[in-house]
């Protein structure tokens, strides 16, 4: 072949230079080829490797406490009776108040970026939402700590306390003192930095709408909100979906801004103000104090599984809605 | 319902979504606010001369910036190949193949997992084994959340690399490495660098994954199988102490590391502007 290359006049082709002399680019090329697949293995045994490893380390404590570790609401370093409850119920809960805050504003705020703002704004706009996300989660916290907590403490809890407190039933979400941090505040601050994450999927899911779609509802009459609610989010609905499982997900694992925020308290309590603890916040807390082989470390490692488990459940939830989305 | 009634409802609308970016501007600005304010005052020459010093001395936190770059620069080192081959493979050799096909999935649940399952894992693998904290597996910690970005960044530019130029390098007889070195890699140039920069940024903010990995240092150290000190471990650990000084120079370091993490993020976006 390289020949044929050097016989070509004027084509410019150095012999060898592209085509190289068989043996050796067969050589190269099957190192070349086995690191790539090498490296794509790499990042499936990776995963495989943090489940197997946390599995491994919370094994002790799973062993210890049996299935009950996932009900058991003490935690108790002094008697080492150590169980998730109150943890799994605090990720939970504060990440579903991040998404119950974020999902309005994401919609708002994507209807804003997708129809509304003038183009030249469109850019610049959409940019600065996603640098939200790029603020580093301690930073999140910091902000969270000495400016958003004492706000809360003065100006919405205890008017949140006297007013719906005395309400039945809801009532119970509203009591104790008004400390500043706790579920709802954590909640409230991870809204804001998983707003741009759903927010980002919204625009990107939106975009795609075929404009035929639209331009025949505004051919009918429709209003810009109407044609948004009634065939741009319809058509999305599934990856729209999968966003706001994506930025659930994302809000399960956050850690420093909950640390700095939530009270760490291993206590359960239905209040919205009371101080609580997320999985993430207990390990990055109580991790320090734990000394090595103790039953406490492995009950952390424990929880750590049952986090990844959470997630994985989650965010392989959230892929396949929002890929099934995009073929369809 | 009346032309009217519909009219005033999408009007509404607007105004509500339109105050809703605003909200998000303001909460961008308000958090900038905040980080200057605090921050500044407190950026002073000691930040960038003096390591961290007990309360009542004038520290800084040349020790920490210092442990950060090196941890980072590792990090860079060991992710950025290993992500650019696997993202590689998943535009080039493995993209149909099952093995493709999964690892896309592994490397989606690994980008948006719990940074601090990172930590804890690289706790469970390499501290614990291997004689405890150290410099090294806080820049394997960093390098794990460094690789899914790249691998993200790269599949999805070479993706936009058009077919017909690899097949006009391969009818000239091109191997394979010579045509992903130097057509597709150079094709996609520039999308490749701005995920580096990305992921560059993220690491720069972690502060979770180093707790248990390099754990933090207040003396002056670059040795790698020492703990080693880092901005966001610093800064957490001054943010919450009762002296006002420490919380002082966390502040200053806050500005800092958002600054340089936000800087990163905006050139990176230009990089892709204007190369694309």
């Amino acid at each position: 072949m390289d020949a044929t290359m050097a016989g070509l006049p004027g084509s410019g082709v150095q012999p060898g230079h592209i085509g190289d002399a068989k043996p050796v680019g067969r050589i190269a090329d099957t190192v070349f080829v086995s690191l790539l697949w090498g490296c794509g293995i790499f990042v499936l045994v990776l995963l495989g490797l943090i489940i197997a490893m946390l599995f491994e380390g919370g094994l002790p404590a799973f062993r210890a406490f049996g299935l009950e570790f996932l009900w058991t609401a003490t935690w108790n370093p002094v008697t080492e009776q150590f169980g998730a409850l109150v943890m799994i119920y605090g990720t939970i809960f504060s990440a579903i108040i991040a998404v119950i805050v974020a999902l309005p504003l994401s919609f708002g705020i994507a209807f804003f970026l997708t129809e509304i703002a003038p183009q030249v704004l469109r850019r610049p706009i959409g940019v600065a939402v996603q640098l939200l996300a790029a603020v580093p989660s301690i930073i999140y916290g910091m902000w969270g700590f000495f400016i958003i907590s004492p706000l809360m403490a003065a100006y919405v809890q205890p008017p949140l306390i006297d007013w719906l407190g005395p309400v039945p039933v809801i009532g119970a979400l509203f009591t104790g003192p008004a400390l500043g941090g706790g579920m709802l505040t954590a909640g409230l601050i991870m809204a804001v930095m998983i707003l741009p994450f759903i927010t980002a999927m919204f625009v990107e899911t939106l975009e795609s709408v075929p404009p035929m779609l639209k331009e025949s509802a505004y051919g009918v009459g429709g209003t810009t909100f109407e044609v948004y609610k009634n065939v741009s989010v319809p058509y999305g609905k599934t990856a729209m979906v999968g966003a706001v499982m994506l930025g659930l997900g994302r809000a399960l694992g956050e850690t420093m801004a909950v640390t700095f925020v939530i009270g760490n308290a291993t206590r359960l309590s239905a209040s919205l103000f009371a101080p609580g603890a997320t999985i993430a916040s207990t390990i990055a807390n109580e991790f320090p104090e734990a000394a090595q082989g103790s039953l406490k470390l492995d009950s952390l490692l424990a929880l750590g599984f049952i986090l990844f488990v959470i997630s994985f459940i989650v965010l392989a939830l959230s892929r396949f809605l929002v890929r099934s989305n995009l073929k369809s | 319902m009346s032309l009217a009634i519909r009219r005033t409802k999408d009007h509404a609308v607007k105004v509500v979504s339109t105050a809703f970016a605003g909200i998000a501007l303001f909460l961008l600005a308000w958090i900038l606010f905040t980080l200057v304010m605090k921050g500044l005052p407190a950026l002073g020459l000691n930040v960038f001369t003096k390591i961290t010093l007990p309360p009542g001395h004038e520290g800084g936190l040349l020790n920490a910036i210092v442990g950060s770059l090196i941890q980072i620069g590792i990090a860079m080192v060991i992710g950025t190949p290993i992500g650019l081959l696997a993202g590689t493979f998943l535009a080039e050799n493995g993209k149909t193949t099952k093995v493709g096909h999964i690892a896309r999935f592994v490397n989606d649940i690994l980008l948006s997992a719990p940074s601090i399952l990172v930590g804890l894992f690289v706790y469970a693998f390499l501290v614990n084994p291997f004689g405890g904290f150290s410099g090294w597996a806080g820049a394997v910690a960093l390098a794990i959340l460094v690789i899914p970005v790249i691998v993200r960044t790269t599949e999805d530019m070479l993706n936009l690399v058009p077919i017909g130029l690899r097949e006009a390098a391969y009818a000239l007889g091109a191997p394979q490495w010579k045509v992903v070195m130097m057509v597709t890699w150079r094709a996609a140039r520039a999308g490749i660098m701005t995920g580096v920069l990305l992921s560059i940024a993220r690491a720069a903010g972690e502060t979770a994954p180093l707790l248990f990995t390099s754990l933090g240092n207040n003396s002056w150290s670059t040795d790698l199988s020492a703990p080693m000190a880092s901005l966001p471990i610093a800064i957490y650990q001054y943010a919450g102490s009762p002296f006002d000084d420490w919380v002082a120079l966390a502040w200053a370091g806050a500005l800092l590391i958002t600054v340089s993490v936000l800087l990163l993020n905006i050139v990176s976006r230009l990089f892709l502007a204007r190369a694309g």
